[in-house]
């Protein structure tokens, strides 16, 4: 039984890699970049989020509707102005400067927040619990994890019903025709960065509420979301989902055997999946 | 009318830095602990930077997971002297050939990723093995542990015969890899790597088996790599997961180093090195402020200028100090 426990805590916890990966997925399926400052961007966001609470004294949750526009925001402006230089067949460019911007922004928060860890406080929301059978179920887990289906779900919705999401496919399989077809790339990848951290804020407050953080936690972040999206396969926001979830499994599973052996598992379950299918477990169709 | 691959500045170069190997190599017998010490670890990033570039710069495999053998290699260094009880020095070239050895499989796995995503896989690479290492406890596990006194007595006669020893094999692993990375460049499978750098395509359009290309570079560089590791950690004589595997340390101002000084260029390292360890020594007590002014510094050079700061002289000069590229030389007619 406590396995059983164990496999439905980390599916839970999978719900919140699949928030980290969402916005990486999104922006690589769209512009073929992948951001190395993505986990530096979730602790940013759970730092907005922090201030919020302080400056207004709201609840956690509510802080989202501010920190959600602000990343959206900073989201259309970074790529408009920096990250839209780095786009081309080199792969280096992109590469390097979001390396560069992580390590700016690491270093701002350290500035601006101290190394000291913060947590978001929810007050009674992080410890009340469910019965689910003999299971008990946090609440905050579940809500988390239901957001990631909304989200997922959400994004799916906009990327195959709605004429945004148009622009994002056409953008994403062939640039100069879509060029032609009247649909500015330039501003399609900046709304693409916008709709990216907007989905980071909401993984950051997530984040912030379910541990602490401090400005060296964005790497960690980084590295999951990038296994649940491989595990996933490329270009599949649902096969995310289903790769965060097995992170997530592996992860509370390891723990179990041995509490250093947490991380380890979820690295190691990542490299089987490499070694065994490396394209992935749920590979969209190539075409 | 020949064609050749040398030029007179390449040939001033080499004298000069014959000259300046010799005043390097007679540093006890001049220079201060301290200023020993700076320049020990000028050489090991420079050593660090030489093979980074080697494998982002012309085999096109950008790592940000060098520190993973940065750290196998120091622990090698560690392992292999309490354990295996073997002189620190032939400790060294082990963890060489153990860091080639270790990088054949982590290799098989993350050539199965492509581009940005491989970048990424070595990241999940150097975490695996810090992880990993942090569950030896015989290595003190997490909190890492020190080299044995006897084994630190065993180097050599004293502090100072100690501290000469390992500015001497800084020197020479810098000279080493320097030296190694020239004359592989130099060689045929040299020129292939550089044919794949111009184009992937057409390289493998002349029969030129990429995989396997970028595979020997990767294994070269992760032996050598580990080497420096294990110095580094020579010097230090002391050990932890978290300072052997620390992405910033060895990993992103390598990075830095090498965009900087201009990536895909043998100058560029040195010349980058250069300018980073002058930053470091006039900006270092501003603590974070000096690594964002450093982060931004790359950003503006990668968009700016992406031939680094070798790639700006050399676009006004025409120099080249290392012979590498071929060149055609029109002999004045005779009467």
């Amino acid at each position: 039984m406590d396995w059983v426990n164990a496999a439905v805590q980390g599916m839970l916890l999978g719900g919140l890699y699949a928030l980290f990966a969402a916005g990486l997925s999104l922006i690589f399926g769209v512009m073929r970049l992948v951001n190395i400052a993505h986990g530096d961007l979730i602790v940013l966001a759970s730092y907005l989020g922090l201030t919020v609470v302080w400056a207004l004294d709201v609840h956690p949750l509510a802080a989202l509707l501010i920190v959600v526009p602000i990343m959206a925001l900073l989201g259309y402006v970074l790529q408009r102005v920096v990250l839209n230089q780095t786009l081309g067949d080199d792969l280096l460019p992109p590469l390097l400067v979001t390396f560069g911007l992580s390590v700016i922004i690491q270093n701002l928060l350290l500035q601006g927040y101290t190394a000291d860890p913060q947590k978001l406080n929810a007050g009674s929301i992080e410890t009340a619990s469910v019965a689910v059978g003999s299971l008990q179920l946090g609440l905050l887990p579940l809500l988390t994890f239901v957001t990631a289906i909304v989200v997922i779900a959400g994004l799916q919705w906009m990327f195959y019903c709605t004429e945004l999401g148009r622009g994002f496919r056409a953008v994403s399989d062939n640039q100069e025709i879509a060029q032609l077809m009247g649909l500015n790339r330039r501003h399609v990848f900046g709304l693409a960065m916008a709709l990216a951290l907007g989905v980071t804020a909401i993984a950051g407050i997530f984040l912030g509420i379910r541990t602490s953080f401090d400005p060296a936690a964005g790497a960690g972040r980084l590295i999951f979301g990038f296994e649940a999206v491989i595990i996933g396969g490329l270009g599949n926001l649902w096969g995310t989902l289903a790769g965060g979830v097995i992170l997530g499994i592996a992860q509370t599973l390891g723990a179990k055997i041995d509490p250093g052996y947490q991380l380890l598992a979820g690295h190691i379950a990542f490299l089987i999946v490499l070694a065994v299918r490396p394209q992935g477990l749920f590979p969209r169709v190539s075409g | 009318m020949k064609v050749t691959r040398t030029s007179r500045s390449a040939k001033i170069f080499t004298v000069i830095s014959l000259l300046a190997l010799l005043i390097l190599a007679a540093g006890p017998y001049w220079a201060g602990r301290a200023d020993m010490r700076l320049m020990s670890e000028i050489f090991l990033y420079l050593a660090l930077a030489s093979l980074w570039n080697l494998m982002a710069g012309y085999a096109g495999l950008v790592s940000v997971g060098q520190q993973a053998f940065v750290g196998f290699g120091g622990y090698m260094l560690f392992a292999l002297t309490i354990f295996g009880g073997l002189p620190p020095v032939v400790a060294i070239a082990g963890a060489a050939v153990l860091g080639s050895l270790i990088a054949i499989p982590t290799a098989v796995l993350i050539f199965r990723l492509r581009g940005a995503y491989f970048a990424i896989g070595t990241w999940v690479m150097a975490e695996v093995f810090r992880l990993s290492f942090a569950q030896v406890s015989s290595l003190g596990g997490g909190s890492g542990s020190s080299l044995p006194v006897g084994i630190v007595r065993s180097i050599a006669n004293g502090r100072a015969a100690r501290e000469a020893l390992s500015y001497w094999l800084a020197l020479g692993i810098v000279i080493l890899v320097i030296v190694a990375v020239y004359l592989f460049l130099r060689s045929r499978q040299g020129l292939a790597l550089t044919a794949i750098r111009d184009n992937e395509l057409a390289a493998s359009s002349l029969g030129i088996d990429i995989w396997r290309t970028k595979f020997v570079v990767y294994i070269v560089t992760a032996g050598l790599t580990s080497m420096v590791g294990a110095l580094i950690f020579f010097q230090k004589l002391r050990i932890s997961p978290d300072a052997a595997f620390s992405v910033n340390d060895w990993t992103a101002f390598v990075i830095f180093i090498v965009v900087i000084g201009g990536i895909g260029t043998l100058e560029g390292p040195i010349i980058g090195t250069l300018v980073f360890f002058a930053l470091r020594e006039t900006l270092a007590d501003l603590g974070s402020t000096y690594l964002i002014v450093l982060g931004g510094v790359a950003i503006v050079i990668m968009l700016k200028a992406p031939k680094g700061v070798w790639g700006l002289i050399r676009a006004r000069f025409d120099l080249e100090l290392f012979s590498l590229s071929y060149r055609v030389e029109i002999e004045p007619k005779e009467k």
